[in-house]
């Protein structure tokens, strides 16, 4: 043999080897199971801990009813383009329906009604497609809610004392921060654009991009007094840079998400409240959705709210919530 | 299987052989068929024309933004600013047609000249200042990424006129459906590799990513021909512009954000040298299909996406070392 055509085998032997490893790691199964009732479930991306537990909850529910799960994901969040292609595969596949998590709310839209017009059942998770009725029901938190629970909380635990308010959001366009926003302002009584509101930025919902806001919002405005968060991480990343100045006894901050690490940071009095959602329960009821659909044909449609709950150590009269204890053994991630 | 068959060729023909098997894209080849032949004995929805149409359509995009990544690392380049410069070329299409002032034709022609700008543009600074080809497309990255996101305002956008969408139409051929699109990346990957392979044009390609100095040595105006050839790729990544807005059917402003090492993936699985000067266009559509073929194979079985990108990464890697071995065979 010539000593080009080795690496030229090797790399043939190896593919075919990926290939088997690839098999044997995969979900079971394979194709060959029969008449094996198929679901897919697409999320935003594969890291955040928060889709890791919505794809816990899935695998369970599909576990209990015997049912083959396929999951896909976006590479990152705002990827449309892979979970267009995750859609087509599985629908290919023969999927009976699948539970989604558009990255882009728009730009999902075609993709989805291709697969409709294969009769293929779609549901929306956690964020609903623009128009809302592109797909045959959302399964999510009310994220408007989500923001009042914890704007009405921070009015109450304000007592009266004048507020200097951050607001670090997590990206221009985007309809989870809007309405999170949005549910903020409201519940807290403010006008969108009150002269309380003395710094906005976009985190990303990230625990480094939200330091790094935090620092910035410090600079432009010293006095400022209390906190809202798109999330735990850019809540944790604020109370970073606030701690830094020494200011986390007079600082409060309120967060949406209700994660484990949310919940002890609450527990631990960085974080003064936290609205928790439950994406266990969500993909669980999609996957109860599709099976029952498959068996007997009946589509589930229109809005179904998952649930949010305020967790806090320091209730407030007049805002019902849980503590800590209850946020921990109810929490994702 | 392949050594049997591979013996029995070397015994009528050794040079037919050793061409074959020192043909760049005969390893990528060999890794394709074996995985098609795998995803075919263990699903039953691979071995169709429909799926494989699909897998064409999916790989459309990436596989036209190839091309003008194969050209410029031909030449010992890189770039790092294709799929930026495409999301801003998908915008300007998307958003000049639909909100104005322009006519769908004349939005993708400017929309198709602008990549190309963005294209000369970085020609032009590799050249002429110079400047590394990493670092040039490593700033047009961002600057495209920033345009986009402010051009678009963060939005996307929707309900765009029919000329725009027509290329993700599909036809029926036989009994499958074919997307418009894929016959103009397949014509794009045969008049490239026409254009590489025969004509003077391609190679001087050649020349100047083997060796710049021979290269101007023996006559060929370099600092022209590579301007041209970030040009040229500029163009073919407004044309994957239009593949994408015609695929998703909206003007997306997060689009291209990977497109840029996936299409560098396609590459170099396809058996074009990092370092310049030995590969094929042809190639790099072996690579794109293996990409997808992968991709659509796993999910097909119910593989999750983790391990798509586990595999991938593990064939890059194996495509490199490839590449390597067999240019200390050549020494």
């Amino acid at each position: 043999m010539s000593r080009r055509a080795r690496p030229v085998l090797a790399v043939g032997a190896l593919a075919l080897a990926l290939s088997l490893t690839a098999c044997g790691s995969g979900s079971g199964g394979g194709a060959q199971s029969g008449g094996k009732i198929k679901v897919g479930l697409i999320t935003k991306t594969d890291t955040n801990p928060y889709f890791v537990k919505v794809r816990q909850g899935a695998e369970q529910a599909a576990k209990t009813s015997g049912v083959e799960l396929t999951t896909a994901a976006g590479k990152f969040d705002g990827d449309n383009t892979s979970q267009v292609t995750a859609l087509e595969n599985m629908v290919a596949s023969g999927v009976k329906g699948v539970l989604i998590t558009p990255n882009d709310s728009k730009a999902i839209v075609p993709a989805i009604a291709k697969a409709r017009a294969k009769g293929v059942m779609v549901i929306a998770l956690d964020t609903p497609p623009e128009p809302q009725s592109a797909v045959d029901a959302l399964f999510a938190t009310d994220n408007v809610k989500a923001g009042e629970l914890i704007g009405a909380y921070a009015k109450a635990a304000m007592g009266g004392k004048p507020a200097k308010i951050a607001t670090l959001d997590l990206a221009p366009g985007v309809s989870v921060g809007v309405q999170r926003h949005e549910g903020f302002t409201k519940g807290f009584g403010v006008a969108a654009s009150d002269p309380s509101i003395v710094c906005s930025q976009d985190t990303g919902g990230d625990q480094a991009k939200g330091q790094t806001a935090m620092e910035n919002c410090l600079q432009k405005a010293p006095d400022i007094n209390l906190v809202y968060a798109i999330n735990e991480p850019a809540a944790l990343g604020a109370y970073t840079a606030i701690k830094a100045k020494g200011r986390e006894k007079d600082v409060m901050i309120v967060a949406i998400d209700g994660g484990c690490t949310g919940v002890q940071a609450v527990k631990d009095g960085k974080i003064a409240a936290t609205s928790q959602q439950y994406p266990l329960k969500m993909a669980q009821d999609g996957v109860k959705a599709i099976v029952s659909f498959a068996k007997s044909g009946d589509k589930a449609s229109g809005y179904t709210d998952t649930g949010v709950q305020l967790i806090t150590d320091k209730p407030q009269a007049g805002s019902e919530s849980k503590d800590s204890g209850f946020g921990r053994e109810n929490c994702w991630g | 299987m392949t050594a049997t068959t591979s013996l029995a060729v070397r015994a009528k023909d050794p040079a037919a052989l050793r061409r074959l098997l020192t043909a760049p894209a005969a390893g990528p080849l060999a890794a394709l068929i074996l995985a098609s032949v795998f995803f075919s004995l263990s699903t039953e929805q691979f071995l169709s024309g429909g799926n494989f149409s699909l897998v064409l359509q999916q790989v459309m995009v990436v596989g036209t933004l190839a091309i003008g990544q194969t050209l410029i690392i031909l030449t010992a380049g890189i770039d790092l600013s294709c799929g930026a410069v495409m999301a801003f070329g998908g915008i300007l299409i998307a958003k000049t047609a639909v909100e104005g002032p322009l006519p769908p034709l004349l939005a993708i022609a400017l929309g198709i000249l602008a990549c190309g700008a963005f294209g000369l543009a970085n020609g032009l600074l590799v050249r002429a200042v110079p400047l590394p080809p990493f670092i040039v497309t490593l700033g047009m990255l961002n600057v495209a990424f920033a345009l986009t996101h402010i051009y678009s305002a963060e939005e996307t956008v929707t309900g765009l006129p029919e000329p725009l969408t027509f290329l993700g139409r599909t036809f029926p051929l036989g009994r499958t459906d074919v997307t418009y699109g894929s016959l103009v990346t397949i014509a794009l990957f045969l008049g490239f590799a026409y254009a590489l392979s025969s004509t003077a044009w391609g190679r001087h390609v050649y020349a100047l990513g083997n060796s710049s100095e021979s290269a101007r040595l023996s006559g060929i105006r370099v600092n022209r021909l590579t301007v041209g050839v970030y040009a040229i790729a500029g163009l073919v990544y407004g044309i994957a512009a239009l593949l994408l807005v015609s695929r998703t059917g909206v003007g997306d402003p997060q689009a291209g954000q990977t497109d840029n090492l996936d299409s560098i993936t396609a590459v170099v699985l396809g058996g074009t040298s990092l370092f310049g000067g030995r590969g094929t266009v042809l190639g790099t559509f072996v690579g794109v299909l293996i990409v997808g073929i992968f991709r659509n194979g796993l999910q097909l079985m119910g593989v999750s996406s983790v391990y798509q990108t586990l595999v991938t990464g593990v064939l890059v890697i194996l495509a490199v070392t490839v590449d390597q071995l067999s240019r200390k065979g050549t020494r």
